[in-house]
């Protein structure tokens, strides 16, 4: 997976991962992949309803160690 | 659906400011248009002598809960300044005061911090909020 642009918001609360992912995801051309990484609960929530209304695609998402890894693509 | 949210800033505190910017900020990455009309103690809040200056809390924030914020502000929790402007960065959102409280409290445009846009009355806060939801904090 080619993965263009790391975004680390550990220990970040909300809103500041959204924030974070906004500001990345601006940086790259349409399809290409972001990944963000959030230590905040709330952003397995967040990133799922930041995907489904700005139209990028949350394509894989995983946890461990009480941090949450996004990989979205650039709609 | 109108997408733009409408917020209606009365309270100056900074746990009410607070929230309010957090509410901004999501609505913003969110692509939703924002618009802010700041009355009262709020509009105080925003003037450029004092806008970072302590705002005190709401009363039922407590001793317990200002030890939790300080301790937030500490651990490096964006001041709600900087989440408002870091909100103004990515999207689309207008902060204006309210013309009666200006006069109330004897403000003038150039008292107020940049970050405010403008001045307007509350004919055209409804007008531009349309059919959008409207928060009051």
């Amino acid at each position: 997976m080619d993965i263009k642009l790391k975004v680390d918001a550990s220990g970040l609360s909300c809103p500041l991962p959204i924030l974070r992912a906004t500001q990345g995801i601006k940086t790259l051309q349409s399809g290409e992949l972001m990944e963000v990484v959030a230590t905040d609960p709330g952003s397995v929530k967040d990133f799922a309803a930041w995907a489904s209304s700005t139209g990028n695609a949350l394509v894989e998402q995983d946890s461990a160690n009480g941090k949450f890894r996004f990989v979205l693509r650039r709609k | 659906m109108d997408e733009t949210i409408s917020i209606v800033l009365f309270s100056g505190t900074d746990d009410k400011l607070q929230s309010a910017a957090v509410l901004t900020a999501g609505a913003a990455a969110l692509g939703r248009p924002v618009k802010i009309l700041l009355q009262y103690w709020a509009l105080e809040s925003f003037r450029a002598d004092r806008i970072t200056a302590d705002h005190g809390l709401v009363p039922e924030a407590g001793r317990a809960g200002k030890a939790a914020l300080d301790a937030a502000a500490k651990a490096g929790q964006a001041h709600w300044t900087e989440t408002l402007r870091m909100a103004k960065e990515l999207g689309e959102v207008d902060i204006q005061a309210c013309s009666a409280s200006m006069e109330l409290l004897g403000l003038k445009r150039s008292d107020l911090d940049p970050i405010v846009d403008g001045v307007e009355g509350v004919a055209a806060f409804y007008v531009n909020a349309g059919e959008g939801q409207i928060v009051f904090i």
